[in-house]
């Protein structure tokens, strides 16, 4: 089926070589261990493998999603896979031969400069693997750049990626210290200035924090930037839309999560790890950059370049061990953008901010359910159920309705909480909808 | 001819203020009456205007200025090519899957983790290891969590004070890096002339120092170590643990199971040996397995069933090492899923042997005018190197530029390390006799030309979008975005 060469061919082949049957061309490997058994199920035609692919496919539930809480459902216009599934694309190796791979790279620099815009940072990586491995390889040369080994971040940061930075960073002779949160879900400033000392190499900002609300980031960076640390900001793409930029509050590396840029949720992977950051850095970001250059008759063209920070040229001495990006995710995003424009991508942002609020009020006329979140929210906020967060989640299921992400997982004190978000997906009948169920418990 | 369609033109370069390609619902307020004007963008937004048909012609344009799989051969090394299904295409994004939220209740996402609980077991009993996860997003982001996983163990086992890890020099420039990133002190030991692992060599680097000894298993010259089980013993006698990279495994699945010969810990690349495309450089995925010593140390989580459910909730007090923010690339999981379930016991192992036949076979019909550094039976893939340079004054990076004239991408070139001028070529078993043919007479006539007309081969090349890039340039003064 996918092995196109016949008995003959192969006959042929080994003629050529030199060797009586394919066994003798094994003699390499010691006898003992060459065709093991292997108990594996039957082998399906294409045919047998789509109805079974399908069949686990609609095990899982059609549910109307208000969970947000790192990964966001977004609309995506037809236009983006359509495009970036062209096997021209899709199966296109890294664009190592500049020359005939043109097109991927051109894409890749146009993603840069996207992520750039909706920065308004310097320079941007052709990506990571995800938000949170951005960000800690974000932190890692924050490190490098200070000679600082203390990395400072927000209580408020998302849970899975504290986890991802912790991994990142045992090992690694770095410290991580928490910055705490005030009760109304934002960060502390006070206790934030006093916790950066001339040990601190960065702060980790989230801004919509992990429950979803805005921070003061130019009184942070302003905090930040006076004990000589760097400030690292994880943002949401869709909100830079009508969100002051970590351009706007001089943050020093800006990533974020960018799979709600044209991309599925997907059960959370692959994600999109964009990292962005001031071009003084440029020298010290992990992961492939690609740049203009000109070809011998002076023409413009595209080339991976800055190679000299990466694994196969530094090996053990490189910025990191990456040696991928998510290429075809970023080419999702570029897509997404170049669709939306400046004016689409302010369109959909103001739609998040109306549906969300719109439904904070509607979940506050329950009078049963109270919107917890005080600061200012983009598109996801805390709610303070009657019940147990868990309950909430379980009785709305029935009704084809993923609530929200139940804060009670993280700390016992906060399981009469919700997170709940609402994209430009949730129509107002999904609103409304989501309001009665809540009403009903 | 001159030039009347502009073919070269940035999406930003066709903007014209004005234009859209998308719409969306109009709102009643605006964004000044929900937030404070302290938080408002200010800074204009450069992103390019253009209508949704600029955007799909200036996209499929940019398609079209690209080698792709399934256009072309691929022969690169170390990166296995072969065809990518479509029918996984199709399946990998069904709704349901490309839907399912990670934080969705378990109850409503139970299609995609009983595929990703299969494919771990699948995974298992392809190489006899005890155990896998599907977390890492990549090759190398799955030799992070393998050597991760190493340190817990030895951390839990009275291994702390272990600091090094051994890397032969044929190793991907990733295996360095990693243990570095891990806080491991690498050791390089140079290879044997045969291009396999020195014994001597290893036997005098390995003490209760040790970590990790990481080995790419077929070696990166396209050759099994026949000692291997030896070498696992000499390793496991001081403590440490053997690491297997697996991004060769296409040379071995179906026909040898690593648990057999004394892996501790290995990865595999669903994006080469299991079919998933490279997407021009990721998403991949790298799952990690672990023999049962090490397994209760492979990162949390891992798909269990329990009580008819499949479930994330796995309990290993042990494991601590979060390799990113949610399980695995799941787009990625379905396709190398979908390849393995196309296969049964008995079929599984013509990939192998078809790799190697293909690999071998186009060793054989180029010998006499590029030698495969090692004359002898390669496993999936050799590496070949070109006429002397010294007297032809061509080099493997003129060789490879000139196969794209002819249709051919370049094989990885200047890789392995320890081989001058490496052609490393890595046909895959999804590859044709005659496109190996072709391949081969390609090469045929560079080295014709290489004789006769070296410069045509030095300047190529000659067909492409554009002409041999000055890659030195855009380092020098770094033009990353508009």
């Amino acid at each position: 089926m996918f092995i196109p060469n016949t008995k003959e061919e192969q006959a042929a082949m080994l003629a050529k070589i030199g060797a009586k049957d394919i066994h003798e061309l094994l003699a390499q490997i010691p006898e003992k261990f060459l065709y093991p058994a292997l108990d594996l199920p039957k082998a399906l035609t294409e045919q047998e493998l789509a109805a079974h692919v399908h069949e686990l496919a609609a095990k899982n539930k059609p549910l109307k999603n208000f969970i947000g809480a790192g990964m966001y459902e977004h609309f995506i216009p037809a236009a983006v896979p359509a495009l970036s599934s062209r096997g021209e694309f899709l199966t296109a190796y890294t664009p190592y031969q500049a020359e005939a791979s043109q097109g991927t790279l051109q894409t890749i620099y146009e993603f840069q400069s996207c992520m750039c815009a909706l920065t308004g940072m310097d320079v941007a990586t052709a990506s990571h693997y995800d938000g949170a491995t951005a960000m800690t390889e974000a932190a890692l040369a924050a490190c490098r750049i200070t000679g600082r080994s203390e990395i400072v971040i927000s209580q408020l940061l998302h849970p899975h990626y504290k986890e991802v930075l912790k991994t990142y960073t045992r090992h690694a002779n770095l410290t991580v210290t928490e910055a705490p949160a005030t009760q109304e879900g934002t960060l502390d400033l006070n206790a934030l200035k006093k916790t950066l000392t001339d040990k601190a190499a960065c702060f980790i900002l989230q801004t919509p924090n992990f429950l979803g609300s805005l921070e003061d980031a130019q009184a942070v960076s302003a905090a930040v930037h006076g004990a000589g640390a760097l400030l690292v900001s994880v943002v949401n793409p869709i909100s830079l839309g009508v969100v002051q930029t970590p351009g706007e509050y001089d943050a020093d590396f800006a990533v974020c999560e960018g799979q709600p840029l044209g991309n599925p949720v997907s059960f959370g992977g692959p994600g999109l790890g964009v990292m962005t950051a001031k071009k003084a850095y440029v020298r010290q970001l992990p992961g492939r950059i690609v740049g203009i250059a000109k070809d011998k008759d002076g023409k413009r063209a595209f080339v991976l370049t800055l190679q000299a920070r990466e694994q196969h040229i530094r090996r053990e001495k490189a910025s990191s061990n990456i040696c991928s990006n998510e290429a075809l995710c970023a080419l999702n995003a570029v897509i997404y953008l170049t669709l939306l424009g400046p004016q689409g991508l302010k369109e959909v942002a103001e739609l998040n901010l109306e549906r969300a609020h719109h439904l904070a009020d509607l979940i506050n006329k329950t009078k049963k359910f109270h919107v917890k979140t005080l600061a200012p929210f983009f598109n996801e906020f805390v709610v303070q159920c009657p019940v147990a967060a868990a309950d909430v989640v379980a009785k709305l299921e029935e009704k084809g309705i993923a609530a929200g992400y139940d804060l009670g997982q993280l700390c016992p004190q906060m399981k009469n909480y919700l997170l709940v978000c609402a994209t430009e997906l949730r129509t107002e009948e999904d609103l409304n909808a989501y309001a009665d169920a809540l009403g009903g418990i | 001819m001159k030039e009347i369609l502009k073919t070269n033109e940035l999406s930003i370069e066709k903007s014209r203020p004005g234009r859209r390609g998308v719409r969306f619902e109009q709102t009643q307020k605006h964004a000044a009456d929900y937030l404070p004007a302290n938080l408002l963008r200010k800074s204009t937004l450069n992103l390019p205007e253009l209508s949704e048909f600029d955007t799909v012609r200036h996209f499929t344009r940019l398609s079209q200025q690209n080698y792709s799989l399934d256009a072309q051969f691929y022969p690169l090394g170390s990166c296995t090519m072969k065809y990518n299904p479509k029918a996984y295409d199709t399946l990998s994004v069904l709704p349901g899957f490309a839907h399912a939220h990670p934080f969705a209740p378990e109850s409503a996402v139970q299609g995609t983790l009983e595929l990703a609980y299969n494919l771990q077991e699948l995974l298992k009993q392809i190489t006899g290891l005890a155990a896998f996860t599907l977390q890492p997003a990549a090759g190398a982001h799955g030799e992070l969590t393998g050597i991760l996983t190493a340190r817990a163990y030895h951390d839990a086992t009275g291994g702390k004070d272990r600091c090094e890890v051994i890397v032969p020099d044929t190793a991907h420039g990733t295996n360095p890096a990693t243990a570095n990133m891990a806080g491991y002190h690498v050791i390089n030991i140079k290879s044997a002339p045969n291009g396999c692992v020195d014994k001597a060599a290893l036997k005098a680097a390995l003490s209760e120092k040790t970590a990790v000894v990481m080995l790419t298993v077929p070696n990166t010259v396209g050759l099994f170590e026949p000692e291997i089980k030896e070498i696992a013993d000499m390793v496991h006698s001081v403590g440490a643990l053997l690491y297997m990279d697996g991004a060769n495994f296409n040379a071995l699945i179906g026909l040898a199971k690593p648990a057999d010969f004394g892996v501790d810990i290995m990865h595999l690349n669903l994006h080469k040996t299991f079919a998933a495309p490279h997407g021009g450089g990721g998403p991949g995925s790298g799952p990690v397995g672990a023999a049962k010593h090490v397994a209760p140390f492979l990162p949390h989580p891992i798909v269990s069933h329990v009580n008819g459910q499949y479930t994330l909730a796995d309990n290993r007090p042990e494991s601590q090492n979060r390799m990113k923010a949610f399980y695995g690339n799941m787009a990625v999981v379905i396709r190398g899923y979908c390849f393995l379930r196309q296969f049964d016991g008995r079929t599984l192992k013509e990939i192998a042997e078809n790799a190697v036949l293909n690999a071998n076979y186009v060793r054989a019909c180029l010998k006499g005018k590029f030698n495969a550094f090692f004359d002898r039976n390669c496993m999936h893939e050799c590496v070949l190197t070109p006429p002397d340079p010294h007297t032809t004054g061509v080099h493997t990076s003129d060789i490879a530029k000139r196969l794209l004239d002819y249709g051919f991408y370049a094989p990885t070139i200047y890789f392995p390390l320890i081989v001058p001028e490496a052609l490393m070529v890595e046909p895959t078993e999804t590859e044709n006799k005659e496109m190996l043919d072709a391949f081969v007479t390609a090469l045929e006539q560079i080295y014709e030309e290489i004789q006769t007309d070296p410069q045509v081969v030095k300047d190529a090349p000659h067909n492409q979008p554009v002409k041999r890039i000055d890659e030195v340039s855009a380092a020098r003064q770094p033009n990353l975005r508009w």
